[in-house]
């Protein structure tokens, strides 16, 4: 992506000593990116009452799978894992068809409404109703405990929506004119001839819309708490997060008083924690690495115009 | 005379007239001859409309006392009471405080860091290792604020990392519960933002340092200009636009400091700097049910940075940068 440098000079020992700095610097750097991940991996692989001693950094100590087992014993997580897929799938789909749609239509410059109806979805990104008049709505459209709620609000965010017309605008205008010369009307072309040259920008809003999704937590949390069906991964983990942070100074002393109860099965929060984290977050670390250069694509289209 | 001045009048009353009644045809010709695309646009402006444009009504109940159960008509009008509420209470200030602080930090540091990223993985000779750098550099950027604050709780926690480095060093005689000290809450706010953001902040900047013309950095080799004067003198400056406008942007982003990591962190030991306009909004609208006032600051906060963001737009494309679009 970014140009090499010609090496046609000879490194100074200023250029060496700056080198090995840098490349110190970029290894700290991966550390403190990486070592939170690591961390938690190896307490939700370490036995829960000899985590408590602490002291686990980058290796289990006492290796265990009884963690996951813990977590995955409850059929609430599977429901979680079902609805946390089953959003980011449909939310992915539907939300991408949409926003194709609308910026195929908005790509075309004869279009009249071409500018009123792009200033009306930009308007969108300056301002919104708010926390409590959004959820009134929700309430009014009776979306509240339906999944819908998760779909439905966001199906199509302004800066998505940019960055596919803008790449849409960047095709060449005479396959546009050829095909109408031949009688397709706009819907055969968006279809036929606009979606398979989109592949590269559909592939990047899939994901930005994908992660989105599946990172949502406040819309569970707001509109749908009390449906334990609809639950997701996400708010899951928050309520772990929020019951061990209000206890947070009680935490070791009932973890010790666990295990004074002399149960080696046992869990703690800290390690249930440890766990639904990395459960959480797998498949996106799993996934980003081979993805990431469509994330800086969408990155670099939506910054440059 | 006369008649004549009569009939220009006519010819010129007529003549918009006309031409009107023809761009009335003409529009609705058009309409039908792109039936297509208005068929591909309509059903989501109506989308639009209810889904972002008719929440804003909502913020008549800040002027009410508003009770979910009565209808529009049987509410109670108050004028400006929750605004004034608000500006006298001493809790909303701080609140108010928060916002603008943990902006102002978040703005800097991540600013600083992200050029000074940029900068330095450009520095970088092998193209391998640049690329597994900034491939770990973004990883924290997908993750979700929740599974962010998940670790940022467990580093920072009383037998965390943190601790015990500062332990081990001899910094810290003992352990220091770093969420449940409020005066700790930017720094540790300023520094999770950093984390996960940090090195997709980079990438921006790192396109515009590929934009810059390679010649000059060999010009200035031959010239003897060190490292360090190469980067001050070209990619710095290389830069210097796209520093503009995102820092134009940002400062229209102002209050807008987010409220995951805030309300996720915060608890109430640091409440009294965690707690920004957004976590207040929450509370007293949905702990508290006290929409009115909710929608209060949660409308003062969009009005304020609305006519920021307009200006920032402004300013940005006066300055012949380009707005945001």
């Amino acid at each position: 992506m970014f140009r090499r440098k010609k090496a046609s000079f000879i490194r100074t020992r200023e250029d060496i000593l700056f080198d090995t700095g840098n490349i110190i610097f970029m290894f700290i750097l991966c550390i403190l990116m990486l070592y939170p991940f690591i961390n938690q991996i190896a307490i939700s692989l370490n036995d829960a009452a000899d985590s408590v001693r602490g002291g686990i950094y980058l290796w289990p100590r006492e290796f265990t799978w009884h963690n996951y087992a813990h977590v995955f014993e409850k059929a609430a997580i599977y429901q979680a894992i079902f609805i946390s897929v089953l959003r980011t799938i449909i939310g992915a789909g539907v939300g991408l068809f949409c926003t194709a749609m609308v910026a195929y239509a908005i790509a075309q410059p004869h279009f009249i409404f071409k500018k009123s109806i792009t200033i009306i979805f930009i308007m969108t990104m300056y301002f919104n109703g708010g926390l409590i008049p959004t959820f009134l709505l929700m309430r009014d459209l009776q979306l509240i405990g339906s999944f819908w709620v998760y779909i439905l609000p966001t199906l199509i965010s302004a800066f998505n929506l940019i960055i596919m017309r803008s790449f849409i605008e960047g095709l060449p205008n005479s396959i546009f004119e050829s095909a109408k010369i031949d009688g397709a009307g706009d819907f055969r072309i968006f279809f036929q001839i606009v979606l398979p040259l989109s592949l590269p920008v559909l592939a990047t809003v899939a994901l930005f819309v994908a992660v989105f999704q599946w990172n949502q937590w406040f819309d569970v949390f707001l509109y749908n708490s009390s449906q334990e069906h609809l639950t997701t991964l996400q708010y899951e983990l928050m309520k772990i997060l929020q019951n061990s942070s209000t206890t947070s100074s009680g935490d070791m002393a009932s973890a010790f008083a666990n295990s004074a109860d002399g149960n080696a099965n046992m869990v703690t929060p800290k390690s249930i924690q440890a766990t639904m984290t990395i459960v959480a977050s797998l498949p996106i670390i799993m996934v980003y690495p081979f993805l990431q250069r469509y994330f800086v694509k969408g990155m670099t289209l939506g910054a440059v115009k | 005379m006369p008649i004549e001045s009569n009939t220009m009048d006519r010819n010129t009353n007529s003549l918009p007239t006309e031409q009107k009644e023809k761009g009335i045809k003409a529009f609705i010709k058009k309409c039908k001859d792109q039936q297509a695309l208005l068929w591909m646009t309509v059903p989501f402006v109506i989308w639009v409309f209810i889904f972002k444009y008719l929440p804003v009504w909502g913020w008549t109940m800040a002027f009410q006392n508003f009770k979910p159960a009565l209808n529009f008509s049987e509410q109670e009008w108050v004028g400006l009471k929750h605004f004034l509420f608000l500006f006298t209470d001493d809790r909303f200030l701080g609140v108010l405080r928060n916002t603008l602080a943990q902006s102002l930090i978040n703005l800097v540091l991540g600013f600083v860091t992200a050029i000074a990223l940029a900068v330095l993985i450009n520095e970088l000779t092998n193209i391998k290792f640049k690329r597994v750098v900034q491939t770990i550099s973004y990883l924290p950027h997908f993750l979700s604020w929740v599974v962010a604050a998940a670790l940022v709780s467990s580093v920072l926690s009383i037998d965390g990392i943190i601790n015990d480095i500062l332990m081990g060093l001899g910094f810290i005689d003992d352990e220091i519960l770093w969420l449940g000290v409020g005066e700790y809450f930017w720094g540790i706010l300023g520094a999770a933002e950093t984390w996960k953001n940090v090195g997709w902040n980079a990438i921006i900047y790192l396109a515009a340092i590929s934009m810059i013309d390679q010649e000059q950095y060999e010009a200035a080799k031959i010239d003897g200009a060190s490292r360090i004067q190469r980067i001050l003198h070209i990619t710095i400056p290389g830069m210097k636009s796209v520093i503009i406008v995102l820092l134009i942007m940002n400062i229209g982003y102002i209050l807008e400091a987010g409220f995951e990591p805030q309300y996720l962190l915060g608890n109430g030991q640091n409440v009294e700097y965690s707690e920004n306009i957004d976590v207040f909004v929450i509370k007293y609208g949905i702990s508290m049910f006290n929409f009115s006032l909710a929608t209060a600051a949660g409308m003062f906060k969009t009005v304020i940075s609305f006519i920021f963001l307009i200006a920032a737009n402004s300013l940005s494309k006066k300055m012949g940068q380009g707005g945001l679009y």
